[in-house]
């Protein structure tokens, strides 16, 4: 623990350092336009701190940006819209519903692909195929049709996105892991007269879960960029991705920021919540702690 | 009705094919590995049309294959425009960038443990991240043109290829290093003759990532503000005027830039890991 704490603690300080001598060089530019303007000037010692409390800065010192990120945590109602904890639940919640129907798809596709050679031979291929079309070039689009279908709900069409986004790794992995079983344990069960369902239940989808789990890790970050990028093209006005537009739209940079990293950590605990549920099924599974 | 009968008729035609193709020993020659696959997209494809015709479906909510086909043939300046302002300047600059600055980055650290242990961590978080949510930022920064576009590209593809490459340029053994030292290789011999070839397998791990990501970056930084070129505007705009039928004309465009795109690193893969297990038949 000790010697993996202080390598990641230095390389997030020298992180810190570049940011701070980045804001003070991108936004001295505006400092110097204003003392030109005024027509006065600074020298670099007076520039320095108008660099690190500027209302719209190009970059915000880090500091300016966990202040942001604080008054959107802690110094709002969690019900208020402007309330960061509010639009990270929305985001949350269509992260998992997207998570959930992709595992839902992953697994159910890697189970009939283990099964029948024909669906292996025709839909594999065009699985790796689906992932290599820019989801988000779709995403606009799933939106108004199902708004035109009478779909009011803005969380199906998010959940679309996430769901493409995060079947993937878990097909991929599932597929590998219902094959994982050697010869000589499928062997062993035909000579206790196992069905073929047997074999599934109590050998192969065993064998599966450490492949199952790892996968999901993949899939949760990747159900998470979904749903963002669901919210990004929308006009949505509820939820991280909707957040960072709003942003973007009215040339606020802090609440940009600031939303950025209110994802960063929803993807932060969301890896820490997945891990956890793995923890707690190889432990009831008999597996090492 | 008869075209939706007719579509069912072949889609079940095809399947019967397809199945005992595949169950035969015809299935698992070469051709067969095409053929089952090209069969099962036609069918989608004939299945698509038939529904869409069948069931007189708008084409405000879904256009039949071949209207889609018609606007591709229609319009293909258009098209070739966008193809070559948001793939070619946005993506592929961005990409060669960002795959450029991840090599050079890990090659840096490479000889400093310590950095390395503590950059592994962040990066493989970092790579977890929604980077996409950059994308407003990079776009204040750089204007509307392709130069914010490849600056998420950028971004986008650094962590997974570094990551890779830092963990691939761990993986050649002891066993082999010592070899290396015994002949009196210095670091840079060792490092070019051995632990960049033994890294390869796993940088281009990160590549094949990054060929995907590279076209969402691309895609996604034009919904933040591009010129009235490029395809992430088409289709916001399209998708705007009802104007499916060019949406799909791009998002087809798109599929098939995805596809070739991770087909060309594939085959580059191929050529470059040779000798490793993965790549043998």
């Amino acid at each position: 623990m000790r010697e993996k704490v202080l390598p990641v603690l230095s390389v997030l300080g020298i992180i810190v350092v570049i940011w701070y001598a980045a804001a003070v060089w991108m936004n001295s530019t505006w400092v110097y336009d204003q003392a030109e303007r005024a027509g006065t000037t600074v020298s670099f010692a007076e520039m320095v701190p108008q660099t690190m409390a500027q209302d719209r800065p190009l970059l915000p010192p880090p500091h300016q940006v966990v202040k942001e990120l604080w008054k959107g945590v802690a110094g709002q109602a969690v019900t208020s819209k402007r309330s960061l904890v509010y639009h990270g639940f929305v985001t949350f919640r269509g992260t998992m519903m997207g998570f959930a129907l992709g595992i839902v798809m992953g697994v159910a596709l890697a189970v009939s692909i283990v099964r029948f050679r024909v669906m292996d031979m025709s839909v594999m291929p065009w699985a790796i195929i689906s992932q290599t079309i820019p989801i988000v070039a779709l995403a606009p689009m799933i939106l108004t049709v199902s708004n035109q279908l009478g779909i009011d709900n803005r969380e199906v069409p998010k959940a679309i996105i996430s769901a493409y986004l995060s079947f993937f790794p878990v097909l991929v992995s599932m597929v590998k892991g219902l094959r994982s079983p050697d010869a000589m344990q499928l062997d062993l069960l035909r000579t206790y007269n196992a069905s073929e369902s047997e074999t599934f239940w109590k050998l192969r989808l065993p064998a599966s879960m450490p492949y199952f789990f790892a996968s999901l890790k993949v899939a949760v970050a990747a159900a998470l960029i979904g749903t963002i990028v669901g919210e990004l093209p929308t006009g949505a006005i509820e939820g991280l991705g909707a957040r960072m537009l709003i942003g973007s739209q009215f040339g606020e940079p802090l609440i940009m920021w600031a939303a950025l990293f209110a994802s960063a950590i929803l993807a932060g605990m969301l890896i820490v919540l997945v891990g956890t549920v793995e923890q707690v099924a190889r432990r009831r599974m008999g597996g090492p702690a | 009705m008869i075209w939706l009968g007719g579509a069912i008729l072949f889609w079940l035609a095809a399947w019967a094919v397809n199945a005992s193709v595949a169950g035969s020993a015809a299935g698992r020659s070469r051709a067969g590995r095409v053929f089952v696959p090209l069969l099962f997209g036609i069918t989608v494809l004939v299945l698509w049309e038939g529904v869409v015709r069948g069931f007189g479906v708008q084409p405000v909510i879904l256009p039949a294959p071949s209207a889609i086909w018609a606007r591709i043939v229609a319009s293909p300046e258009v098209l070739w425009a966008d193809f070559v302002q948001t793939v070619v300047k946005g993506a592929l600059t961005g990409f060669v960038m960002g795959v450029g600055a991840a090599f050079a980055m890990a090659i840096a650290i490479d000889r400093v443990p310590f950095l390395q242990r503590g950059l592994l961590p962040i990066g493989n978080f970092v790579a977890a991240l929604p980077i996409v949510g950059l994308a407003p930022i990079l776009v204040m920064w750089f204007g509307f043109d392709w130069q914010s576009k490849a600056a998420v590209v950028l971004v986008m593809v650094f962590f997974p290829v570094l990551v890779n490459l830092v963990a691939g340029l761990q993986a050649s053994e002891r066993m082999q290093r010592d070899l290396m030292a015994t002949w009196g290789a210095g670091y840079w011999q060792a490092l070019v003759k051995l632990r960049l070839p033994a890294a390869m397998p796993f940088f281009f791990n990160g590549l094949k990532i990054a060929t995907t990501l590279a076209l969402i970056g691309a895609i996604v930084a034009e919904f933040f503000g591009s010129p009235i070129v490029g395809m992430g505007f088409r289709i916001s705009t399209e998708v705007g005027r009802l104007g499916l039928d060019m949406v799909w004309a791009e998002i087809a465009v798109a599929a098939l830039a995805g596809s070739v795109f991770y087909g060309a690193v594939s085959v580059v893969e191929r050529w470059v890991t040779f000798w490793h297990p993965a790549q043998r038949h």
